[in-house]
């Protein structure tokens, strides 16, 4: 393996990385105050890039106007999501909402396999992103540094809204304690409403992203994905933002850098993610990231 | 000696008995097909329902047990010269030819190979608790869906196997079924199992009572793990060919909603919400179909009835969280009739 190859190797673990972390970073962050793994999380992304594929192959719209309506939309319907599945069982015990989170998972699948069709479309990728670039042999296309460019933006807006903000505040404060939250005055209804639509935006822009980099959207395609970024928010430290994306990242690069490695291990490239899960929860059971399960989770 | 419950339970035991023979000897082939595969799934619906419902660990891994008893009994019923043509383009390992027992010892094989790496498991799942629990064992059942497409020198990887001996009848699994949930209640109404309940109810107060939760837990997912492996020993012998396909994150799905609508943790419900899935889930074919609404004909929608499936189950935990049966058995039935009285 001379430099070049790892060079490139890195180039893409880097960007298959940040696509992992910024649909980890709503993982952490439902969890975070609702302590819920939401397993629809990954068909939202789904959806977003459904939506992306509908505004630019349909109605023929432009990349950044699709992404923007897409996020948008999306945005909405986690929070949508949130009102009528999640609201009415605030106070059930976390199983009920688990499994609500499963079902409602699996209808977003099963429907858009029936109304879209299970076959993969291709997705119209601009031509400039698939413009390539080399630099001293390293070749690499727009989207996979546009990818990580925007996933470090978006991880620096979300810190900003977390730590600057008074709803950040109230985020933080709402992954303390809920009931103590309402007597503060807060509506934690509202703030649980805007975490899944920051969490559905950002899983959208990954959805979109990921479209761009394989060039195709098809009803499954969340599920291994929303699981694997669930395996990287869960190996970051759940709840932790920036666990989530260094998770992302250590996925990412694992996946791509083993395979460059040893091709004989292909078969077994989804694999990792759980494997890495695993051995991460017997030695810390909080992740990397993780604090004590007892304190805020941001 | 013989008091009124116990008469009770041989009523019941004698009547299964009865129908499974009665329905193997009369029914058609298509309704024995349906009854088979409810059998079956009552199997990995009442011991699924051990460790989720009954010890209140949420695991998602039963697709990987029965996967495991689904191949071990393959392996072990087809002869060498089926597995040399079936494995023609892999080079099978000389050990995965030359092992073949009768179907009775492929089922108890099945079901310890299961239980025995769901013992061997316990140790790093049992670490984690709740939500993390559920992930974990997620990744587990995903990975031993990987391993059998990778491993082809055993599993004839995706193309999967065929040509099994179709041994699965309705005395095997009407038998097996029935076996199961007696050993499964027994469990739950011996010492075990009312430790199972107190760790579900209060893990730490379990502990404080000096109840070894880790033990409890071990004991229950292993127990589980062997039936789903005679469960799926039984589907092999049923559908005579598997492949990796079948054993997707889909079934453990299927059997989720099995138990939370006949309400987790109760092994009559368990039984009740498998028939009405299995039964429901074979009505609802004409969803699929082309469909005539007030004279406008629909296209087919293959599909359309796993989306009121998963409607339904959201349904029922927005409005009807305990299920059909609560944690209730049919035995606490009859206690509450007598009580009104």
């Amino acid at each position: 393996m001379d430099i070049l190859t790892f060079m490139q190797q890195m180039v893409n673990g880097f960007s298959l990385g940040s696509m992992y972390a910024l649909i980890a970073i709503g993982y952490t962050m439902v969890y975070g105050v609702l302590r819920l793994i939401n397993f629809a999380h990954g068909d939202i992304m789904m959806v977003g890039a459904f939506l992306g594929y509908t505004f630019m192959a349909v109605f023929d719209l432009s990349f950044p106007v699709t992404v923007l309506l897409a996020v948008t939309l999306s945005a909405a319907f986690g929070m949508f999501m949130d009102k009528i599945a999640y609201k009415p069982l605030r106070e059930a015990p976390k199983i009920s909402l688990l499994i609500t989170a499963i079902g409602i998972s699996f209808f977003l699948e099963n429907a858009f396999t029936v109304f879209a069709g299970g076959v993969p479309r291709a997705f119209p990728v601009p031509d400039y992103m698939e413009n390539i670039f080399n630099v001293a042999g390293v070749t690499f296309s727009v989207a996979s540094i546009l990818v990580p460019i925007i996933t470090l933006i978006l991880l620096l807006g979300i810190l900003f809204v977390l730590y600057k903000t008074k709803y950040g505040m109230a985020i933080r404060a709402l992954s303390f304690d809920i009931k103590t939250v309402n007597l503060m005055g807060i509506d934690a209804n509202t703030i649980i409403a805007l975490v899944f639509g920051l969490g559905s935006g950002l899983a959208a822009i990954g959805g979109i992203f990921w479209a761009v980099n394989y060039p195709s959207v098809e009803p499954m395609m969340g599920v291994l994905v929303g699981l694997k970024a669930f395996a990287a928010a869960v190996v970051g430290g759940i709840g932790s933002v920036t666990g989530a994306v260094l998770g992302g990242f250590i996925i990412g690069f694992t996946e791509v850098v083993v395979i460059a490695f040893f091709p004989e291990m292909g078969g077994y490239k989804d694999a990792f993610a759980f494997i890495f899960l695993i051995l991460v929860l017997l030695f810390k059971p909080t992740g990397i990231m993780g604090e004590d399960l007892e304190k805020s989770r941001f | 000696m013989f008091t009124k419950q116990r008469l009770i339970n041989l009523a019941i035991i004698v009547t299964a008995i009865w129908f499974t023979h009665f329905a193997q000897v009369t029914f058609d082939e298509y309704t024995v097909r349906i009854i088979n595969n409810v059998a079956i799934f009552v199997i990995l619906a009442v011991s699924y329902n051990l460790i989720n419902g009954v010890t209140g660990q949420f695991s998602l891994e039963p697709n990987g047990f029965v996967a495991i008893g689904a191949y071990v009994t393959a392996i072990l019923l087809v002869d060498s010269e089926g597995m040399l043509y079936q494995y023609d383009i892999e080079d099978p390992y000389p050990w995965v030819l030359a092992l073949q027992t009768n179907f009775l010892w492929a089922l108890i094989l099945s079901g310890t190979i299961s239980a025995l790496l769901a013992l061997s498991l316990s140790f790093p799942v049992f670490r984690v608790r709740g939500d993390y629990l559920a992930i974990v064992t997620l990744g587990f059942g995903f990975i031993i869906r990987i391993l059998a497409i990778n491993s082809p020198e055993i599993t004839n990887g995706s193309l999967g196997i065929n040509d099994i001996p179709e041994y699965s009848n309705l005395y095997w699994t009407g038998g097996v079924a029935i076996f199961t949930v007696m050993a499964i209640l027994n469990i739950i109404y011996s010492k075990f199992g009312r430790a199972m309940k107190a760790v579900r109810d209060d893990e730490d107060a379990a502990t404080a009572m000096g109840v070894n939760t880790f033990k409890i837990k071990t004991l229950a997912f292993s127990t589980s793990a062997f039936f789903e492996g005679v469960g799926g020993g039984l589907l092999a012998a049923l559908l005579t060919s598997i492949s990796p396909d079948l054993f997707t994150f889909f079934l453990t799905f299927q059997l989720l909603i099995i138990i939370v609508l006949g309400g987790l943790g109760s092994t009559t419900g368990a039984i009740l919400g498998t028939i009405f899935v299995m039964a429901g889930l074979e009505w609802m074919r004409f969803l699929d179909e082309p469909m005539n609404i007030l004279g406008y004909e629909t296209e087919a929608l293959p599909g359309m009835r796993m989306v009121v499936f998963s409607l339904i189950l959201i349904i029922v935990m927005l409005f009807a969280r305990e299920g059909l049966m609560g944690k209730k058995e049919l035995k606490d039935l009859f206690k509450k009739k007598k009580a009104n009285k």
